[in-house]
């Protein structure tokens, strides 16, 4: 479904040195839930984007159900089915929830079909469809609303970024709920970067990315026991001997 | 009426047939219709241009059109209308002028609007102003907006230009009483090399009284946009300004809030923001679907909706 091959992406520092995010990745993922993780400022998020099309690659290919689409814009991977989720979503003055859900879903949508899609995620849509998503919406709520916009989207791929970030627990729970009716009821596959074990344990598959590199891929039966069981601090501890 | 004449009324008024209730429908510089209901009477004026729409005590729940149409190049007129609103009423009345110029000259329509807003009175007021035609001559639109509220009066002024104006200069004051509030909420949209100015004095001189003006723009291509507002706290009082543009390709915006608070109990805050449409934004759109310009397109809509 997913090819990425040899894929490099590097970027310019604020001393004008260069700094390889991703280098030399090469994966294929056809399962239908796989869950990215590793620490923080590995290159989990800048994978996604390469995926959706907002960064370009410095080097390397992306394929998608066999078909070349290095080369291809955000709005094109859009229309080929690839939708991505915002790990800190957008807001706009203006435009309200319902505009947002309607153009995700690239069609009029009546109001119950709206209310679906929010409810999915625990939001009233007598509360919110109206409301413009701006900042008078929490950060939680904006990522119940991001949620929904690719439920509403419903295309083959879908890739979340960290949608745990910024949720309460309560509704960590049924976050947890969303992806497993999400698996069950549609045919699309769902790549989510996470930190949360419970979310890593619902995959089908786990990739382990750190310092721009594939650590790990495997079932998680295999990748979970040693990723947990690790002792992930970067460094020994210092004592005053030292 | 023409067709020229119905699109017009259309776009400024949302007007597919003759309005219900009190109206005036003002075209190329003479009056068109009138009808005036047991509450609203509307008067032409005998010593200039214009209209005094008198409305009675009491009257509520009902709206009055007032429309300008202009469809001939070249025509120039200031019309003075003065409202006379009465005490605990509650009334929308919607203005709105409308200019096709398809020909060299310059057409220009100047309105001076006048509110007295009685006690406890409450009003919707809503202005449009559009402009359309494929001639060189310019459209100009200058509205002068001058409003009393009496003790507890409340007015609601929804103005908006999105599109075909040359020229305006916009001059909005206002004086209000104790208890009375004002709510502005401006929309202009400017393209080519259209300028716009728009001034707000608000003079807040009575207890607990309160304003509220908001105004959201976009300029594109090379327009040039200029905001001013100046709220003036004379009592104990609340005020609020707000300005918000996004510009576009070579435009040039200035948003110049000014607050004075002539009393200790005044509460006034301004903010203004100008900048060009967010690329997350459009990144976002185009992860639905949405090319560039589509995704530019909804945000300025979304913006000035």
């Amino acid at each position: 479904m997913l090819k990425l091959e040899n894929v490099s992406f590097e970027v310019e520092t604020e001393d004008s040195t260069k700094k390889e995010i991703l280098k030399d990745v090469s994966i294929e993922i056809d399962d239908r839930f796989v869950a990215i993780t590793g620490p923080n400022g590995g290159g989990k998020s800048t994978l996604a984007k390469i995926i959706a099309g907002i960064y370009q690659p410095t080097s390397g290919k992306i394929y998608f159900d066999g078909m070349d689409i290095t080369n291809m814009s955000i709005t094109d991977r859009a229309k080929l089915g690839i939708s991505f989720a915002f790990q800190q979503p957008v807001r706009f003055k203006g435009l309200t929830v319902k505009d947002l859900i309607t153009l995700a879903a690239g069609k009029k949508i009546n109001v119950s079909d709206a209310c679906t899609y929010l409810s999915e995620v625990g939001l009233c849509a007598r509360d919110y469809i109206d409301r413009e998503v701006n900042a008078s919406l929490s950060g939680g709520e904006l990522k119940r609303i991001e949620i929904a916009m690719i439920m509403a989207r419903g295309t083959k791929l879908s890739v979340f970024d960290e949608p745990e970030a910024g949720i309460d627990l309560w509704s960590f729970n049924n976050l947890i709920q969303v992806f497993q009716k999400m698996y069950k009821k549609t045919n699309g596959s769902i790549i989510i970067i996470s930190h949360q074990e419970r979310i890593l344990d619902i995959a089908d598959k786990v990739v382990v990315v750190a310092n721009g590199r594939i650590k790990q891929y495997g079932k998680k039966s295999e990748i979970l026991p040693e990723l947990l069981g690790r002792n992930m601090s970067p460094c020994k501890v210092l004592t005053d001997n030292e | 009426m023409d067709i020229i004449k119905k699109n017009l009324l259309m776009q400024i008024a949302d007007l597919h047939s003759t309005p219900e209730g009190a109206y005036n429908i003002r075209a190329n510089g003479m009056l068109d219709s009138r009808n005036t209901t047991k509450n609203i009477d509307i008067v032409s004026k005998t010593d200039k241009s214009g209209i005094d729409i008198i409305i009675k005590p009491g009257t509520v729940n009902e709206s009055v059109h007032i429309p300008v149409i202009i469809s001939e190049t070249g025509l120039r007129e200031i019309v003075y209308n003065d409202f006379y609103i009465g005490e605990n009423s509650d009334v929308v009345i919607i203005a709105g002028c409308g200019i096709h110029n398809c020909g060299d000259q310059t057409s220009q329509h100047d309105g001076i609007h006048t509110f007295h807003i009685g006690k406890n009175a409450k009003v919707k007021y809503v202005e449009r102003h559009y402009g359309d035609g494929d001639g060189n001559g310019e459209t100009v639109m200058n509205p002068t907006t001058v409003v009393e509220i009496d003790d507890g009066g409340y007015m609601e002024m929804e103005t908006t230009q999105i599109k075909g104006i040359d020229s305006t200069n916009r001059v909005t004051t206002a004086k209000l009483g104790n208890d009375a509030k004002i709510v502005v909420k401006e929309k202009i949209m400017t393209h080519g090399k259209q300028f716009a100015n728009t001034e707000f004095t608000v003079d807040l001189n009575g207890e607990n009284s309160g304003a509220n003006v908001i105004s959201r723009s976009v300029a594109k291509d090379r327009s040039h946009q200029i905001f001013k507002s100046n709220i003036n706290g004379n009592n104990k009082c609340s005020g609020h300004t707000e300005c918000d543009a996004i510009i576009m390709d070579e435009a040039t915006v200035s948003a110049i809030p000014e607050i004075t608070a002539n009393s200790i109990d005044a509460s006034l805050i301004h903010e203004a923001a100008i900048g060009k449409i967010a690329g997350e934004q459009l990144i976002k759109l185009m992860t639905l679907g949405l090319t560039e310009q589509e995704a530019e397109e909804q945000i300025v809509s979304g913006f000035l909706k």
